[in-house]
C-alpha cells in the first residue's frame, strides 16, 4: 500500500444540454485516490457513477474544476493526447466484454500492445502471461463467441492488463454473469489488486461485488452520501463537501 | 498482429458482404478493363494519324468515286506536297469469312505519301516492276503463313473481271512493316492499274485521294483550296486531316467512345452507391468496437487510417481481379480471328492498367472516407451508451 496519490478530482463539475434544459450530473465534487486503492463506486441509475468513471478515464472531461492524475491536470489534454495517456496509464473492462468478435482470445488481447513498441516475441510473451494468469491459457485460439460470458470477461481483464496499466477501470464488470462466475471475476480483480498492485475503480449496482472493493462510495444525486471502509485497505481520502 | 492484420479480419469478417461488395466492384472493372481497351483499339486508327496528311473524299460519302483526273489538279494546289490514290478492293482470301482488306493504289505515290510503311528496296523493286505484285502487311502475312513470291487467290466482294471471275491470282513482291509497332499492318497494297484495267466496270475512277502537305500548319488552308476548287462540280469533295477522316469513319458505326464511356460511368456511378452504402452500414454496426478501440488508446487518425484502408483493400481487391479478367478477356477476343481483322490492335494497355488502379483508390477513396471519417469523430461515450 501506497501514500501516494494518483488521481485527485478538485471542484469537479459535469453538466450536460438536453435542449434548452441546462443538466447537472455533480457540482464541485472532490476525490482524492491513492496508488493501490480498490474503489467500488456504487449508486442507483442517473447517479453519476459511470460519467465519473469515464471522467478518470479520460474518455469523458468535466464542465469545469479540474482532474490530477500524479499531480498532472489530464481535463485539458487533447484527444489524442488523452488516447495516449489511456494507452500507457489506463485498463478497461466493461459490463458487455466488448472484445472484437472477429479476433481469437489471443488477438483480442494483443490490442492495446499494438500501441506500445514491442518485438513479436515480447507481446507473445504479454499475451500469454496475462491470459495465464486469468486462467484461459489453453483457450487462446477461441473467438468470443465460442467462449462462455465468464470467459469472455476473463478476456477483457487480460486484455486490460496485459499493457501493465497502472489503474483497472471497471464499469459494471459482473453486472451480466452469474453469481459464480461474477465472484471468480471480483476475485480476480482483488488478486490484481492485492498481488499486483493495480489501482482499480469499479462502478457497480451490486453491494455483494462493492464489499471485494477496500472502499465502497456511494454516488447519489451527484454528491457522496456515504463512504464504507473497510479493514486496513481504508485508504481512500475523499472530501466530501456537500455531504448531507 | 499489426494494422493490416486488423484490416484483413475486419474486411472478412462478413464474408457474404465482402463477396457481393468484391464482385459489384470486379464487374465494374472487368467492363472498364475490356471497354476500355475496345476503345482503345476504335481508336488507335485516330491516334496514329499523322498530322500532315489529308484525305480527299467525295462530299457525298466516302464510298463514291472521284475522278482520277483529280490527282493532277489537286497536285498542282499551292501547299500539296505529294497526291496518291486508292481504291477499296473489299478482298478476302479463299472464303468470304477470310477478310482480307486489299486497297488499290498507285504504288511509287502510295508510298512516298505513307512514309510509315516500311518496305525493303528489293521488294519495293520487284513490287513496282510486276503488275500482279502485291504487297502484305506483316500481320496479314503471319495470320495466313504467307511469305514473298507466294502466289494467293484474292477475291473480291464487289468487283469482277471480263471474264466473270471475282479471283484475282496475285504474287507477293514484299512484306512490310509498320514504323511505328501500334500501326495496323492487317492489309494488302495492289496496283491500281493492274486493277483498273482487269475489272470490268472500269471508268478510271479512284475511291480517295491521301495528300501530304508542305507543313501541318498550312492543312486547313490546303483543305479549303482542294474542296473550293471541286466546288459545284459533278464530284464534290470533302477534304479533312486523316485523324479526322478516321474518326468520321469510326463515327459511321456510332459514338463508341460515348457509349463506352456511358456504360463504365453508369457502372461506376452504381458500384459507388452500393460500396458506399455498404461500407457505411459495416461500419455503423461496429460502432462500439470503434469506441472500444478508442478507449484502448486508439488514436482518431489511425481508426480513420483503419476504416479508409479497408475500402480501400476492397476496391483494390475486387479491381485487380477484375482487371485481370478483363486482361484475359482482351486477349481472348483478339485471338478472334473475325475481331483481330477489325480491331488489329486489341490489347490491354498499360493507359488502362494505370488508370483502372488509379480508379480502383479513387473508390475506395470515396466510399471509405465518410465511414471513416464518422469513424474519427465519434464520441467514445456516445458510441458505447449505444451498445
Amino acid at each position: 500500500m501506497s501514500d501516494e496519490l494518483l488521481f485527485e478530482l478538485k471542484k469537479v463539475s459535469k453538466k450536460f444540454t438536453r435542449g434548452k434544459e441546462t443538466i447537472s450530473i455533480f457540482e464541485d465534487l472532490n476525490l482524492a485516490i491513492k496508488k493501490g486503492d480498490f474503489v467500488s463506486i456504487m449508486g442507483p441509475s442517473g447517479s453519476g457513477k459511470t460519467t465519473l468513471l469515464n471522467m478518470l478515464g479520460g474518455v469523458d472531461k468535466p464542465t469545469s474544476g479540474s482532474i490530477l492524475f500524479e499531480d498532472h491536470p489530464i481535463e485539458n489534454l487533447s484527444e489524442s493526447e488523452l488516447a495516449k495517456w489511456r494507452a500507457a496509464h489506463v485498463g478497461f473492462i466493461f459490463q458487455f466484454y466488448n472484445l472484437m468478435p472477429m479476433l481469437n482470445a489471443e488477438k483480442n488481447v494483443e490490442l492495446p500492445l499494438m500501441l506500445k513498441k514491442l518485438s513479436s516475441a515480447q507481446r507473445k510473451k504479454s499475451v500469454a502471461t496475462a491470459l495465464k494468469l486469468v486462467g484461459l491459457g489453453e483457450r487462446a485460439k477461441h473467438l468470443p463467441k465460442e467462449l462462455s460470458g465468464g470467459q469472455q470477461q476473463r478476456v477483457a481483464i487480460a486484455r486490460a492488463i496485459v499493457s501493465d496499466p497502472d489503474l483497472l477501470f471497471c464499469d459494471e464488470p459482473t453486472g451480466d454473469l452469474d453469481r459464480a462466475t461474477a465472484t471468480e471475476i471480483l476475485e480476480m480483480l482483488q488478486l490484481l489488486n492485492k498481488d499486483f498492485g493495480k489501482t482499480i475503480v469499479m462502478v457497480t449496482h451490486d453491494p455483494e461485488a462493492a464489499k471485494f472493493a477496500s472502499t465502497c462510495l456511494h454516488l447519489d444525486k451527484g454528491i457522496f452520501e456515504r463512504q464504507d471502509i473497510k479493514g486496513e485497505r481504508a485508504t481512500i481520502t475523499e472530501t466530501v463537501e456537500n455531504e448531507s | 498482429m499489426n494494422n493490416l492484420y486488423l484490416i484483413f479480419k475486419n474486411l472478412t469478417r462478413n464474408k457474404l458482404r465482402l463477396f457481393l461488395n468484391s464482385v459489384a466492384i470486379l464487374i465494374a472493372f472487368l467492363l472498364f478493363g475490356f471497354l476500355g481497351s475496345l476503345k482503345n483499339a476504335f481508336e488507335s486508327g485516330v491516334e496514329l494519324s499523322a498530322d500532315d496528311r489529308l484525305i480527299v473524299v467525295n462530299k457525298i460519302n466516302f464510298t463514291q468515286p472521284l475522278p482520277i483526273s483529280y490527282v493532277n489538279k489537286i497536285k498542282a494546289i499551292e501547299g500539296v506536297k505529294d497526291v496518291s490514290h486508292a481504291n477499296w478492293f473489299g478482298g478476302y482470301y479463299q472464303e468470304p469469312r477470310n477478310q482480307a482488306m486489299t486497297f488499290a493504289v498507285d504504288a511509287e505515290s502510295y508510298l512516298r505519301v505513307y512514309g510509315d510503311i516500311v518496305l525493303d528496296e528489293n521488294s519495293k523493286k520487284t513490287w513496282l516492276t510486276n503488275q500482279q505484285g502485291i504487297i502484305v502487311g506483316e500481320r496479314m502475312a503471319s495470320v495466313h503463313g504467307w511469305s514473298v513470291g507466294d502466289r494467293i487467290p484474292l477475291s473480291s466482294n464487289i468487283f469482277s473481271q471480263d471474264n466473270g471471275s471475282n479471283t484475282w491470282n496475285m504474287i507477293i513482291s514484299g512484306i512490310f512493316q509498320p514504323a511505328n509497332p501500334q500501326t495496323d499492318t492487317n492489309f494488302i497494297l495492289m496496283h491500281y492499274k493492274y486493277f483498273n484495267e482487269t475489272q470490268k466496270w472500269g471508268g478510271n475512277n479512284i475511291g480517295w485521294l491521301p495528300i501530304t502537305t508542305d507543313d501541318p500548319s498550312l492543312n486547313q488552308s490546303v483543305a479549303d483550296a482542294i474542296d473550293k476548287q471541286f466546288a459545284n462540280s459533278s464530284a464534290e469533295t470533302e477534304t479533312s486531316t486523316e485523324s479526322q477522316f478516321n474518326k468520321a469513319f469510326l463515327e459511321q458505326l456510332g459514338d463508341i467512345s460515348l457509349i463506352i464511356t456511358g456504360v463504365v460511368a453508369a457502372g461506376f456511378f452504381t458500384i459507388l452507391l452500393v460500396v458506399g452504402t455498404s461500407m457505411a452500414q459495416n461500419v455503423s454496426e461496429r460502432t462500439a468496437e470503434i469506441a472500444v478501440l478508442k478507449t484502448l488508446g486508439f488514436t482518431s487518425k489511425r481508426v480513420f487510417g483503419l476504416i479508409l484502408s479497408e475500402s480501400l483493400f476492397l476496391a483494390l481487391l475486387g479491381g485487380l481481379v477484375g482487371l485481370f479478367l478483363a486482361g484475359f478477356m482482351v486477349t481472348g477476343a483478339s485471338q478472334d480471328p473475325q475481331l483481330k481483322n477489325m480491331l488489329p490492335n486489341l490489347i490491354m494497355s498499360q493507359d488502362i492498367v494505370v488508370q483502372s488502379v488509379v480508379y480502383m483508390l479513387m473508390l475506395g477513396f470515396i466510399t471509405g472516407f465518410i465511414p471513416a471519417w464518422r469513424a474519427m469523430k465519434l464520441n467514445i461515450i456516445d458510441a458505447l451508451n449505444r451498445n
